[in-house]
C-alpha cells in the first residue's frame, strides 16, 4: 500500500520539477516533528486497545508493539502530501501565469 | 467513551492553530491547501478503505463513533474506515505541510508559495 502511494506521488516530482527531494533538510523539518507527535499519538492509541494491527497481515518486527511499516506509513504519508501539494502550487501559478 | 473522536478533533483543531497562528503558513486560508487536500482525500479513502476494509487495522468500538462493525458506508464509517482516521489524515498532511511551506522561507530564498 505505501509503495503505490509513492508510486503515485513521486512521479509528480519529475513531472513538475518540483525540487522537493532536493531539500533534504527542510523535508526532515517538514516530516519528523510531525512523525513523532503522530507516533506518540499512535503508541498511547495502540497501548490504550483504542486499535490493532492484524498480526497475520503485518510484518511479524515490531518496535514498541507496532509493526515496521506503520513508523514507515509517518514518513511516505506526509511526502506525498507534500508532493501533491507543492504540484497544485506549480499548475496553479501556471495558470494564473501562463 | 469515545477517545480516538476525541483526539481526533483536537488534532485537527491544533493543525489549524499551528498553521494560522504559529508558523503563520495561513494554508487554510488559501486555494493550494484545499486543492491539494481534495486530492489526498481521494487517495486516503482507497487506502484507507484498503487497511480497514481488509482488518489490517481494527478499531474498538469503545474507541469510536462507529460500533466497531466493519461496513463500507454508515456506522461511523466512510468506505470502511472510521470517520476520525479523515480527522488523523487532514492533521498529518496539513501540519506537514505547513511546517514545509515554513521551512521553505527559511532554508532556501525563494518566496513562500501563497494559495
Amino acid at each position: 500500500m505505501l509503495a503505490l502511494v509513492l508510486a503515485g506521488t513521486l512521479p509528480l516530482h519529475r513531472r513538475y520539477s518540483l525540487g522537493v527531494l532536493r531539500q533534504p533538510l527542510r523535508l526532515l523539518l517538514a516530516i519528523v516533528p510531525a512523525a513523532l507527535l503522530f507516533v506518540a499519538w499512535d503508541l498511547a492509541a495502540t497501548a490504550a486497545g483504542q486499535w490493532h494491527f492484524d498480526p497475520a497481515q503485518t510484518f511479524s518486527a515490531r518496535l514498541w508493539g507496532l509493526p515496521l511499516e506503520e513508523y514507515a506509513f509517518f514518513v511516505v504519508i506526509p511526502l506525498a502530501g507534500i508532493l501533491t501539494f507543492e504540484a497544485v502550487t506549480v499548475v496553479i501559478s501556471r495558470r494564473r501565469a501562463p | 467513551m469515545t477517545s480516538y473522536t476525541a483526539a481526533a478533533a483536537v488534532a485537527v483543531l491544533a493543525a489549524i492553530l499551528a498553521d494560522l497562528f504559529v508558523l503563520r503558513t495561513a494554508l487554510v486560508r488559501g486555494r493550494t491547501w484545499w486543492t491539494a487536500y481534495g486530492i489526498v482525500l481521494v487517495f486516503q479513502l482507497i487506502t484507507n478503505g484498503w487497511l480497514t476494509g481488509r482488518g489490517i487495522v481494527r478499531y474498538s468500538g469503545d474507541a469510536i463513533l462507529g460500533s466497531g462493525r466493519i461496513v463500507i458506508l454508515g456506522d461511523g464509517r466512510i468506505v470502511y474506515a472510521p470517520v476520525e482516521d479523515l480527522a488523523f489524515g487532514f492533521a498529518l498532511v496539513l501540519l506537514s505541510c505547513a511546517v514545509w511551506v515554513w521551512a521553505g522561507a527559511r532554508t532556501r530564498s525563494s518566496p513562500v508559495p501563497k494559495g
